[in-house]
């Protein structure tokens, strides 16, 4: 927490510059820290410039976030692999491995075995992953000299499609293409409101996918701007005064941040599991 | 791919105030691979270990409760069956000593009822042997009697009287003698 907030003063001090330059109300300072770029800012120690790659004409240039994530990846992969090296003594886990464990156990027993019910099984890898993955992501947020990779939409709209993917393939496994299709319209309906409810459903599922990309996006990206708002108050009124105020405001939207990593990863595989449900029991 | 389409409507939309919800189609094709080589690895190396392990577990602990179950159920019934056996056992010890004590009882009476009988007939043959030699007392006394009689008066006869009046006495008190 500390730490992290003496780095986001850091990098508050470190904009100074940009934000008297440009007339203290220019909130583009803000949305450099926020945003996606081609550099890493270790102020003062550097900038690591990352390379820009091509790939049939699609911009795939690795970026921050591109970065962050994988680090995020290996962290996950290290942090999974001790974990699972700890079944491998005795069935009773010690240390990580109990930590994740309880992670497991709720995601298993809360989450995914109420939404999807039967067959829940072959989903737990992808929800356990989904969620360890935006719950490191999020966290990785509070750390200094990180970034939010879910504040990136991008990044919250590339995990909505794979849950996109994924709820509309268990729907089809569940019940054949053609079946499935069917199923979206409510049976019992007069013939003459199908041709309003078809395009509706089809909107529907859209919709679901859109809702969990924004409300990742928004909710991690406004914490941020909040802080550095309140930061940012202390330059744009010139005087020292305001600082106890903004720190305090700014470690309390910190510890906020804390609990919302937590409740929107939750939120996101939630929904993602009952999705899922959805999709495979649709005929009722 | 609709929501990537109107996400990125949205930022041109709003290009000019600040690019927050510009979409950077590679940071998705970058996410999405990443996602998906995390996904595989992860599958592969830590979540199947960690949820067989975790069902293993679970299994152990639900077939080891099931199990003590089982063993309190046995228990209990070896514990009714002892139980049972002791009622039985208790049962019987009482029957036995029950059957004993009557058979005592009845063992007493006969003892009791014989060493009477017994007591009885000696003392009757006591009293039949006391009157046969009472009978047989007297009777020797009798004959004594009659011996020493007969002696005593052959000597005053033979020293005192003469025949006749011997007679007469001899007579006289044998008769008398007989009348006894």
């Amino acid at each position: 927490m500390f730490l992290s907030k003496t780095s986001e003063v850091a990098a508050a001090a470190d904009t100074l510059k940009k934000a008297v330059q440009s007339s203290n109300s220019d909130p583009s300072w803000i949305m450099h820290h926020v945003l996606d770029s081609n550099s890493i800012n270790f102020e003062p120690f550097g900038t690591i410039y990352l390379p820009h790659l091509q790939l049939f004409g699609l911009d795939i240039s690795i970026t921050k976030h591109v970065f962050f994530i994988w680090i995020i990846a290996i962290v996950l992969i290290v942090f999974a692999l001790i974990a699972a090296k700890g079944y491998k003594k005795s069935l009773v886990p010690k240390g990580i491995s109990n930590f994740l464990e309880i992670i497991i156990i709720f995601i298993r027993d809360e989450i995914v075995k109420p939404s999807i019910g039967k067959g829940y099984e072959s989903y737990l890898p992808y929800m356990l992953t989904l969620f360890m993955f935006i719950l490191l992501s999020n966290l990785f947020g509070l750390i200094p000299y990180s970034t939010t990779v879910t504040s990136n939409i991008a990044v919250t709209a590339a995990l909505a499609g794979i849950s996109f993917v994924v709820t509309q393939y268990s729907g089809m496994k569940s019940y054949g293409v053609l079946k499935y299709f069917k199923n979206l319209i409510p049976s019992g309906m007069p013939g003459w409101i199908i041709p309003i409810i078809i395009p509706l459903e089809i909107l529907g599922l859209f919709t679901k996918p859109f809702a969990l990309c924004i409300r990742l996006f928004a909710n991690m990206i406004a914490g941020h701007i909040v802080i550095f708002s309140l930061l940012g108050l202390i330059f744009i009124m010139h005087t020292i005064y305001v600082a106890p105020v903004s720190v305090g405001f700014a470690l309390f939207i910190e510890m906020l941040e804390l609990l919302v990593a937590l409740i929107q990863a939750y939120v996101f595989t939630m929904l993602t599991a009952l999705f899922i449900g959805m999709a495979k029991h649709s005929d009722h | 791919m609709l929501t990537v389409f109107s996400l990125s409507i949205i930022a041109m939309a709003s290009e000019g105030g600040g690019s927050l919800i510009d979409v950077n189609p590679g940071v998705i094709f970058w996410t999405v691979v990443t996602f998906l080589i995390l996904l595989l690895i992860l599958k592969k190396f830590a979540w199947k270990p960690i949820l067989t392990a975790l069902e293993q577990r679970e299994t152990a602990i639900r077939e080891s409760l099931e199990k003590a179950e089982r063993a309190k159920e046995d228990a209990q019934k070896v514990l009714d069956a002892n139980q049972a056996n002791l009622a039985k056992a208790e049962e019987e010890s009482k029957q036995i000593i029950n059957q004993s004590r009557a058979y005592a009882e009845k063992l007493k009476e006969q003892i009791i009822q014989e060493s009477k009988e017994n007591a009885k007939k000696m003392i009757d043959e006591a009293a039949a042997e006391i009157d046969r030699k009472k009978d047989a007392a007297f009777d020797e006394l009798k004959n004594q009697v009659a011996e020493i009689a007969v002696k005593a008066a052959e000597k005053i006869l033979r020293e005192t009287l003469d025949n006749e009046t011997r007679k007469k006495l001899v007579d006289k008190y044998i008769g008398e003698i007989g009348k006894n």
